[in-house]
C-alpha cells in the first residue's frame, strides 16, 4: 500500500522518519505511527498466524479492542501492534498463536 | 497509590471530554485517562462536516470539534490529563488500574471518589466465509488507517453497509485516493441521510440495495469478494452471485458498546439491540445501580457525538451531586438545560430507534425486578 501525500482536508504529522525491524528485514516507519500502519504502509497485511488453525491475522479495529493485531515486539509477545507506535531499531515479527513470555525471554 | 481524585473519567471522546469540562465548573478535582496519545476519540477521524444541531456544531468538522474541545480540558486546572493510558480494571475496593504505555511504562493504581466510564464503542463483525482474512477492515480502523495516520487503507474497496458510516467512510475513502467498487445494503433501501449517498453516487459508487456480502476470497489476504442479491427474507438468490476485485472489505455494520470495565464495576448489563446490545443500565441523568459509578456516550448507547456531549454533562452533574458539590437547585437547572437540549436532538426519524431502545432500558430493570422478586444494587 502507500501513504497519502495529497489530502483535500488533512495534512498528517509523521513525526520522524526511522528503521525498524520486521522479521529481521529493515522497514522505514515513521515515529507518530502505530507498527501496525507502518506495516500496512510497506505491504505487510498479515500480522500473525492464529493458534489452532493457523489462519493468517490482520487488524480489525484498529482501536486496540479485538486483538486481531498482536504481534511480537522485542521480544514481547501479545503486543497490541495497533496501538504501539513505531521506535527506531524494535524487532518486530509475526505472533503464531499464543506464544509464551518465558520461552520468549529465554529465546534472547 | 497516588493523589485522591474526586472524580475519574475514562475515555476521552466527546462524552468523557464534555463530561470533565462540566465536573470542573462545580471544581470537581478530575482525572481524565484516554489510551490514545490524543484527546478526542472518534472525532480525530472525522472530515466530515457534522450533521446534527448541536447549537452551531452541525456543518462544523468533527477533528475541529475534537480540538476544541481537548483545548478546553488540556487548559483546565481541575482536569489532569493522562495519555497513552488504558484503564484495564475496576476492582471492589474502589481500585482503578491504569497501565502505561508512555513516556515510561507503568501500572498506576488510583482510588477515585466517582469514576464515569465513557468507553465509547466498537465495531461489529459479519459472519461470512472468510471474514477473518487480513483485509476485512471495520470501518473504524479503515478510518484510523487514513484519516490519524495518512496510510491508505486499500486501492479497491468493497463497503459493507449504507448507514451514515459506511458512506461518510467511502466518501473519506475516495478523497483519500482509493476506489470503492460497490456499497452493498441488504436492506431495500438506503440506510443512511440522502445528502451523503447522493455525494458518493455522484462519484460513481453504485449503491446496491438487497445485496449481501457471501465470500471473501484469498488466501493470506483479501484478493477479491462475492456479492449476491437477497430476496425478501434475505436469503441470497442464487445465480445472482458476482465477484468484484477488491483488497479491502469494509465492515460498516454497527457498533457494539465497550461494556467490560462497567460490567467488572458490577454495572447491570441489559441487552437492548436498538442502543447496539449489551449496555450498561443506566437511568436518565446517566447514574448506574452503582452509586459513584456513571456513564455516557456511545457507551450508553450508539447514538452521535453531539448526544455523548450532553449525556457527559448529565453524568458529570449526577457525579457532582453524589460528592455533595452542588445545590439542588444549581443541579435542576443545568440538567434541565440539558435535557431540552436531548430532546431537541432527538426529534429526528433516525433518534426512534434510540428512543425505543431508551424506553426499553426504563422498563428492562423494572421487569427484571418483577422476574427476580427483587435486585439488590451491586458495589
Ligand atoms: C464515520 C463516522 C461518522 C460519524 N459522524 C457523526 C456526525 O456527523 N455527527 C455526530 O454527532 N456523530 C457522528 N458519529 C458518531 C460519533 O463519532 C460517536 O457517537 C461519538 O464519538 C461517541 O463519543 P464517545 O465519547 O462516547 O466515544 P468515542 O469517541 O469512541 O471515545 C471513546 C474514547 O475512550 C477511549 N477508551 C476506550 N476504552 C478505554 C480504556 N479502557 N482506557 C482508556 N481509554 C479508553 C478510546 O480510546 C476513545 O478515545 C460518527 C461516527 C463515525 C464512526
Ligand atoms: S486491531 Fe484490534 S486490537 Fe489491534
Amino acid at each position: 500500500m502507500k501513504r497519502i501525500e495529497d489530502h483535500p482536508v488533512l495534512d498528517f504529522d509523521r513525526g520522524e522518519k526511522v528503521v525498524f525491524y520486521f522479521e529481521g528485514r529493515p522497514i522505514e516507519g515513521y515515529t507518530n505511527e502505530t507498527i501496525a500502519a507502518a506495516l500496512h504502509a510497506a505491504g505487510i497485511k498479515v500480522l500473525g498466524y492464529s493458534a489452532r488453525k493457523h489462519r493468517p491475522r490482520g487488524f480489525f479495529c484498529a482501536i486496540g479492542k479485538c486483538s486481531s493485531c498482536l504481534m511480537v515486539v522485542d521480544g514481547r509477545p501479545n503486543v497490541r501492534t495497533c496501538m504501539e507506535f513505531v521506535r527506531p531499531g524494535i524487532h518486530v515479527r509475526r505472533q503464531h498463536g499464543l506464544e509464551s513470555i518465558v520461552q520468549e525471554e529465554s529465546d534472547e | 497509590m497516588s493523589e485522591r481524585y474526586e472524580l475519574a473519567v475514562v475515555g476521552g471522546g466527546p462524552a468523557g471530554l464534555s463530561a470533565a469540562l462540566m465536573a470542573s465548573k462545580f471544581g470537581v478535582k478530575t482525572v481524565l485517562v484516554d489510551e490514545n496519545r490524543k484527546l478526542g476519540g472518534q472525532l480525530v477521524k472525522q472530515t466530515h462536516k457534522f450533521f446534527g444541531s448541536y447549537e452551531h456544531m452541525a456543518g462544523v468538522r468533527g477533528i475541529a470539534i475534537g480540538r476544541k474541545l481537548s483545548e478546553e480540558v488540556m487548559n483546565d486546572p481541575n482536569i489532569t490529563v493522562m495519555l497513552s493510558t488504558t484503564a484495564i480494571g475496576y476492582y471492589e475496593d474502589g481500585t482503578l488500574a491504569l497501565y502505561q504505555r508512555e513516556p515510561e511504562e507503568k501500572l498506576i493504581d488510583i482510588k477515585p471518589q466517582t469514576v464515569i466510564f465513557a468507553t465509547g464503542a466498537r465495531e461489529n463483525m459479519l459472519a461470512f466465509p472468510g471474514n477473518d482474512l487480513p483485509g476485512v477492515y471495520g470501518a473504524g480502523a479503515v478510518q484510523t488507517l487514513m484519516n490519524v495516520y495518512g496510510v491508505l487503507p486499500g486501492e479497491r474497496v468493497l463497503m459493507i453497509g449504507s448507514g451514515n458510516i459506511g458512506l461518510i467512510v467511502t466518501y473519506q475513502l475516495l478523497q483519500a485516493g482509493s476506489s470503492v467498487e460497490a456499497i452493498v445494503e441488504i436492506l431495500p433501501r438506503i440506510g443512511g441521510y440522502i445528502v451523503h449517498a447522493s455525494k458518493v453516487r455522484r462519484y460513481g459508487v453504485p449503491i446496491l440495495t438487497r445485496h449481501t456480502i457471501i465470500e471473501a476470497i484469498g488466501d493470506e489476504k483479501v484478493e477479491g469478494a462475492v456479492i449476491a442479491q437477497v430476496d425478501e427474507r434475505f436469503r441470497p438468490i442464487p445465480g445472482t452471485e458476482r465477484e468484484l476485485d477488491v483488497d479491502v472489505i469494509c465492515l460498516a455494520v454497527g457498533l457494539a458498546p465497550i461494556i467490560n470495565l462497567t460490567w467488572q464495576a458490577g454495572v447491570e448489563i441489559a441487552y437492548i439491540p436498538e442502543l447496539g446490545g449489551h449496555v450498561p443500565w443506566h437511568d436518565e441523568d446517566m447514574r448506574t445501580n452503582v452509586p459513584n459509578v456513571f456513564v455516557a456516550g456511545d457507551l450508553a448507547g450508539i447514538e452521535e457525538a453531539t448526544t455523548a456531549m450532553i449525556e457527559g454533562e448529565l453524568a458529570a452533574l449526577s457525579a457532582v451531586e453524589f460528592l455533595g458539590k452542588a445545590s439542588p437547585s444549581e443541579l435542576v437547572a443545568k440538567r434541565e438545560d440539558a435535557h431540552s437540549r436531548l430532546e431537541d436532538l432527538r426529534l429526528t426519524v433516525f433518534s426512534e430507534k434510540v428512543k425505543a431502545g431508551i424506553e426499553k432500558l426504563k422498563n428492562w430493570r423494572a421487569n427484571l425486578t418483577e422476574r427476580a422478586g427483587k435486585l439488590p444494587p451491586k458495589g
